[in-house]
């Protein structure tokens, strides 16, 4: 499959900057692309505008070439955000969380050690980098096509990240997920992704 | 060295009191006609406007019917309306805010400029309108009151709605494929209930006292309908002469109404931390 960004322009409101300027780009299915700009370039927005949840200004977002919002139900291009904590409801108790998600694989939650302690508690009572890994693993449900990987591991430390993309890599290359990582560290991309891609200030 | 006392915290076992004595005040009003030694109803001219005493513990009023069984029969009528009003004003005002919240546009505008021209007319005037138009009956003075009471609750639920509904797990959710009833059941609901429960909880007393309030005007409880503002209505003109008749459906407001709200604030202590005072 190819998710494909079309001349993309947006910006927040009338009165704000333009973000993102005629911006295109291609993934598929096998690859990797990285996505480096720094802060303020519209990471965020352009992941926000691919998953179909900000539409744009101009341009088109298509998957397979049809338009991503003519995709009913589950969004086979899910996100992973950058701040865990603000994307899970705090009245659900994380075994829930995992239940938002498309059929979970025991293997997936496996994959990332969450460990089975954690899923009977709150959001509130879990640290960080666990509840990063509920969302890691909420976004990989099986019909995932494309995964948007947003500064996913920058709160964590060292051992967790790579463990983290480790698996992530593994999982996105036996399922041939599409990704699309964002972040500010070139040797974690270097790393990471198959291609890399600069946003320039528009 | 400097010393820090900790204050032990009492909400639990205040809600254990509080929630104790409402419970006992429902099941009073619920028992009443099981636990009253005399008929509310039955006159005895014989016996009219008796002081309290052995034989009737509250008195009589001037058709000598026993204060303290239409006292305690006064409560089914009072305090059961009053929470019929609580909940169909809660679940109406809060639908009202959720499809305001959620959906916005034309219709949230139309519906708010409504609650706008509700609230901005004195509430109880308007409740004197529509029950004298629908003439007496306890029924009646709810449904009124009812009309004039969702729009703080519509108010309430919609800002709380339009401030969860922008949070990105709600984005999340709606990635994941969940549909509009799916996302405002599991995860609008769950995180407003606390709010809405609590207002709605201290909304309780204030009910009761409204309609006590049109009852006591005659435009509630009809005649011989045992009921505290009737009640006290009809004991007025003897304030002078025979206090207890007034005395006795008057406490039995100030109390229930007490015990509600101290409840109601309790509550609120528990499920809203964030609002509590000092």
């Amino acid at each position: 499959m190819v998710l494909e960004a079309k001349e993309i322009s947006f910006r927040y409101g009338k009165e704000s900057r333009q973000i993102l300027n005629d911006f295109s780009l291609q993934i598929e299915s096998h690859e990797r692309v990285g996505i480096v700009a720094p802060s303020g370039f519209g990471k965020t927005t352009f992941c926000k505008i691919l998953a179909g949840y900000e539409m744009p200004d101009q341009g088109e977002v298509l998957l397979d070439g049809k338009p991503l919002d003519t995709y009913r139900g589950y969004c086979p291009v899910q996100m992973i955000w950058q701040h865990p904590e603000q994307v899970v409801n705090p009245r659900l108790r994380m075994r829930e969380v995992l239940k938002e998600g498309d059929e979970i694989g025991e293997d997936i939650i496996e994959g990332l050690g969450i460990e089975e302690d954690w899923k009977k508690r709150f959001p509130a009572e879990i640290s960080g980098g666990e509840m990063q890994r509920f969302c890691i693993a909420r976004a990989l449900g099986k019909r995932t096509k494309f995964l948007l990987a947003d500064e996913i591991s920058t709160m964590l430390d060292l051992i967790t990240q790579s463990q983290l993309w480790s698996f992530l890599i593994e999982e996105v290359e036996r399922r041939e997920i599409g990704l699309l990582a964002v972040s500010h560290s070139m040797p974690l991309l270097e790393r990471v992704c198959t291609r890399i891609c600069y946003l320039e200030k528009s | 060295m400097r010393e820090k006392k900790i204050v032990k915290d009492y909400t639990k076992q205040k809600m254990l009191v509080f929630g104790v004595l409402v419970g006992m005040v429902i099941l009073i009003a619920l028992f009443a006609p099981y636990l009253t030694s005399y008929d509310p109803y039955e006159q005895d001219l014989g016996n009219a406007l008796l002081p309290p005493g052995k034989e009737h513990l509250l008195g009589t009023d001037r058709y000598g019917r026993d204060m303290l069984s239409r006292v305690m029969v006064g409560a089914q009528s009072t305090i059961f309306s009053a929470l019929l009003l609580v909940v169909v004003i809660t679940v109406m005002g809060s639908m009202i805010g959720i499809i305001c919240g959620y959906h916005g546009g034309k219709l949230d505008v139309f519906l708010m400029r409504l609650s706008d021209i509700f609230l901005a007319f004195p509430g109880m005037v308007f409740a004197i309108a529509v029950a004298s138009v629908m003439s007496g009956g306890i029924f009646n003075a709810v449904v009124a009151l009812a009309c004039i009471s969702w729009p703080k609750y519509a108010r309430i639920t919609r800002s709380q709605v339009m401030a969860i509904k922008n949070m990105p797990y709600i984005e999340a959710a709606k990635l994941s494929g969940s549909g509009t009833l799916k996302i405002i059941r599991k995860h609008i609901l769950p995180n407003i209930a606390g709010a809405i429960v609590v207002t709605a909880v201290l909304d309780i007393g204030t009910m009761i006292m409204e309609i006590a309030g049109l009852s006591f005007l005659g435009l509630g409880a009809t005649p011989p309908t045992a009921e505290w503002g009737s009640m006290m209505s009809n004991g007025r003109s003897m304030l002078q002469t025979s206090p207890w008749v007034i005395l006795a459906p008057g406490t039995a407001i100030f109390l229930t109404v007490m015990i509600f709200n101290l409840a109601g604030d309790t509550m609120r202590d528990i499920l809203d931390p964030r609002q509590r005072k000092g």
